[in-house]
């Protein structure tokens, strides 16, 4: 029985070779998501700004959404979005954060709820105060930067320092391109797409781990060729295996964005350009950067066994 | 890598077999369960509010407001030790900041004030361990006759951690008499209270219940400014200016001290008015406060007074004679339910502090079965594409995988029924993704063996150093994220907890079926098959 192949053996991709342009579009990618984040910003939802967000089911099937906006701007509460989602009948309306701090927005719901009431059922209301709002954004923040260095020590102990600050730099582009992915599409931002944003830190790490340490066996295996070469050797040996595992992980996630309902949609968008631009980066990103920090090709190989098992050694690195 | 002890084949089958029997409840309904025999394992998956729908209230203790009412009382208590003989002259007593002010007149009385003052710190005894006992307030007598007393930080630290857990207790109360759901109620950090409830859709009822101080007072009403004047204008030292809690209704002037507090209340039911048929509020007194509320009454006959709740009155009936008998009624326009909230709240006693509500996530039970229809559809769909995927490229290997992702999932739901966690929508995100990661580590193995039989060993020996070699990498792979889920539970919070939970628990089950289970499953294929070629 023939089983499917997706990757032909024995191939041969220069990749290292191409580093001369894939590194600097990836850094150049990387600076434009910095550059559109501070230029036009996300869509901060709710979590990071606070405000308000209801989720209404109207009796008529076909809700009149001129008309609810009519009624909810003449509360009088500011910026009052009204917009349908999924289902026919289902509207999300957002009220900007209330100038009076929690009492106000307390306040401002009861207002929308003697508005609507009998015309709808609410199905889901989420309030966050102006204090609340910048902690969360705080946690997250605080929650990338400690996995971050948790990961590069561990990674430090493992193998080299020049894979530690490799497999971290790689994680870093996969996180700001994500970001300029939420700016780019200004789909909403809040906790779940920063949950989103650190899985894919996580699946980026393990990815990149997963490639290093191949690299790490092939530097053992072979002391006669270059560095780049030696990469080059590795990342093609799996290439079935990574392109078998994107696969897998994009069925999965494919099945989530389109299966998993209205409100982890975003999620699994953002998951399955953060997984695509992970398994890029740890090849085109992650893997240069051991050139370009002179990983040395006899840095895996005890010092006693180094003289007696590689003496062109020295002649190959002149 | 082959070999396999009789006692590791029965550790590791043993161990799958528990977690699907642990698993297992999941599968059926409440009452199916309940009906089971005593000996078998009942527990089933706490899902998430955003799941079964319910209501998240945190709310924070409002320090400026708690802090403005207790300087408030410590400006009378200045007042009252300054009266004490010898009488100290003082001019420009009040409240400034985080404290109180005061200028002594006299300055060679400056020791005595000292003296005075002294006890009024207030000093705050927590030191079980017998550490140096914090003082709520700080002291300062300047030489020019300058005192300030200043609240400390470790005395409002202090004070809002146990107004924190008598707000807990009173909470607890309020909502036991309530007696539908079954809330979480709990600490947050230093000054905050998570109220969770699940399957309450509509937490409007709760929040009123919840967030009320239900600071009760009776007081009686200033007799000496005619009605219609202004009650701005007749304020005088001593009384204090209340709205009604009727919007539109009169304001009212009255004596500042109260006659009663909520504390001195022992019973409070809601009833009917016998000649109105009016929902009412009935209460006991106390002894104590039965003998002061007869003895202010039979004073004050004809006088009004006004019944006070967080700083409105609800009432102010006119006294028309001597209550002795310990017991009274609230009349103020209630319906049934809120006569009985009111009720349940003085039954409850007051929260020492007012709270205000920082976040509030409430979900609707339909929303959160629709949430769980399309999370079962999703990862039926997820696991069958995977499965039919696998069996493509790896063939009979791969229905070994698929064996293997379908074990996994089973721990993962197992563990987590165990540990009791909550199970949330990222949750299931998170085990879809375990399918997508534990499927790697497959791949890693038979991508190896493929290597290893190519490269000219023998069928067998492939296997074995694929095995081998592989483990390796899953190992610092796993680890590494591993590391990221852990990182996450602990700092993340709401939906990012909720997904690093099942995500860390998947990457344990993950290493666990790639060094055990699986390996066991080939192992008993080799014997089986004895294959001699290697076709991946």
């Amino acid at each position: 029985m023939r089983h499917l192949r997706l990757v032909p053996d024995n191939t041969t991709i220069p990749f290292m070779r191409m580093r001369r342009w894939t590194f600097p579009i990836a850094a150049l990618l990387s600076a434009l998501s910095i550059v559109l984040f501070i230029a036009i910003g996300p869509n901060y939802g709710i979590d990071f700004l606070g405000g308000t967000v209801i989720e209404i089911q109207t009796k008529d099937q076909q809700p009149d959404l001129g008309k609810l906006r009519g009624e909810l701007n003449g509360l009088g509460l500011g910026d009052v979005q009204v917009q349908t989602i999924g289902a026919d009948n289902s509207v999300l309306i957002r009220i900007g954060q209330q100038t009076g701090g929690e009492a106000a927005q307390q306040e401002a719901i009861s207002k929308v709820r003697t508005a609507l009431d009998g015309q709808a059922e609410f199905r889901r209301i989420d309030i966050v105060g102006p204090r609340v709002s910048g902690e969360l954004a705080w946690n997250g923040a605080l929650a990338m930067i400690v996995t971050f260095v948790a990961i590069a020590i561990y990674v430090w102990f493992r193998f080299e320092w020049q894979f530690a600050v490799g497999s971290i730099i790689s994680a870093a582009n996969v996180v700001i391109v994500t970001f300029g992915f939420y700016v780019v599409t200004q789909h909403e931002f809040n906790l779940t797409s920063l949950a989103a944003i650190l899985t894919t830190v996580g699946y980026s790490l393990n990815d990149t781990v997963v490639v290093y340490d191949r690299i790490r066996e092939t530097l053992r295996k072979y002391k006669k060729i270059s560095l780049a070469d030696l990469i080059d050797r590795a990342i093609n040996d799996m290439l079935g295996r990574t392109v078998i595992t994107t696969v897998t992980t994009l069925l999965a996630l494919f099945s989530l964005y389109f299966f998993g309902g209205e409100v982890i949609q975003a999620f699994t968008l953002a998951m399955i350009f953060g997984v695509i631009a992970a398994i890029l980066s740890s090849v085109c990103v992650a893997a240069p950067i051991l050139i370009y920090f002179g990983l040395r090709t006899d840095s895996m190989n005890d010092k006693k066994t180094d003289d007696t098992k590689s003496p062109t050694k020295g002649a190959q690195k002149a | 890598m082959l070999q396999f002890t009789r006692w590791k084949m029965v550790a590791i089958l043993g161990t799958v077999l528990v977690g699907i029997l642990i698993a297992l409840p999941n599968l059926f309904s409440k009452e199916t369960v309940d009906s089971w025999p005593s000996w078998v394992p009942k527990r089933q998956l706490v899902l998430g509010l955003d799941l079964q729908g319910g209501a998240y209230l945190l709310y924070e203790v409002d320090k400026q407001d708690y802090v403005q009412k207790r300087l408030r009382t410590l400006v009378s208590e200045i007042r009252k030790a300054m009266l004490e003989d010898p009488r100290i002259g003082y001019s420009g007593l009040g409240v400034q900041g985080q404290g109180v002010q005061l200028r002594v007149r006299d300055l060679s009385q400056l020791d005595l004030v000292r003296k005075r003052l002294e006890p009024l710190r207030n000093p705050l005894s927590n030191s079980i361990l017998g550490g140096t006992p914090v003082n709520e307030f700080d002291l300062s007598v300047a030489n020019d006759g300058l005192v300030q007393m200043t609240y400390t930080q470790a005395g409002l630290d202090q004070r809002v951690r146990s107004i924190v857990d008598q707000s807990i207790e009173v909470i607890a109360r309020r909502i036991d008499q309530l007696g539908t759901t079954e809330p979480s109620i709990q600490r947050q950090g230093a000054d905050r209270i998570l109220v969770e409830a699940p399957g309450l859709g509509d937490p409007e009822r709760l929040k009123s219940l919840v967030g009320q101080t239900a600071q009760l007072t009776f007081h009686l009403v200033d007799a000496t400014v005619a009605p219609g004047q202004s009650a701005d204008q007749a304020r005088k030292p001593g009384t204090i200016v209340l709205p009604s809690n009727e919007a539109g209704g009169p304001s009212y002037v009255l004596e500042e001290a109260p006659l009663l507090t909520g504390e001195d209340l022992t019973d409070a039911q809601a009833t009917f008015d016998q000649r109105s048929n009016e929902p009412v509020v009935s209460f006991r007194l106390t002894t104590g406060g039965a003998r002061t509320f007869g003895d202010v009454t039979q004073k004050n006959v004809n006088r009004a007074f006004a019944i006070v709740l967080d700083d409105k009155v609800i009432s102010a009936p006119v006294i028309r004679e001597p209550i002795l008998g310990g017991s009274g009624q609230i009349s103020g326009s209630f319906t049934l339910q809120t006569a009985n909230d009111l009720a349940i709240l003085l039954r409850a006693g007051s929260l020492p502090a007012k709270l205000t509500i920082v976040e509030e996530r409430s979900i609707g039970p339909g929303l959160g079965a629709d949430s769980i229809r399309a999370g079962k559809i999703a990862s039926i769909i997820a696991t069958a594409a995977v499965c039919a995927f696998m069996v493509a490229t790896y063939g009979m290997l791969g229905w070994i995988a698929n064996i293997a992702v379908l074990v996994n999932v089973i721990l993962i739901f197992s563990i987590v029924t165990l540990l009791g966690a909550t199970l949330s929508l990222p949750g299931i995100a998170g085990v879809i993704i375990t399918v997508g990661t534990a499927v790697d580590s497959n791949v890693l193995i038979y991508e190896r063996i493929r290597e290893e039989f190519r490269s000219g060993r023998s069928a067998i020996a492939s296997i074995d150093s694929g095995f081998h070699r592989a483990l390796g990498t899953i190992l610092d792979a796993n680890v590494t994220t591993l590391i990221a889920a852990i990182v996450l539970f602990y700092l993340g919070s709401g939906p990012i907890r909720g997904f690093a939970v099942t995500h860390a628990i998947g990457v344990a089950t993950t290493m666990f079926t790639a060094f055990t289970f699986t390996r066991l499953m080939v192992a008993m294929w080799v014997r089986w098959r004895r294959p001699t070629k290697i076709t991946l």
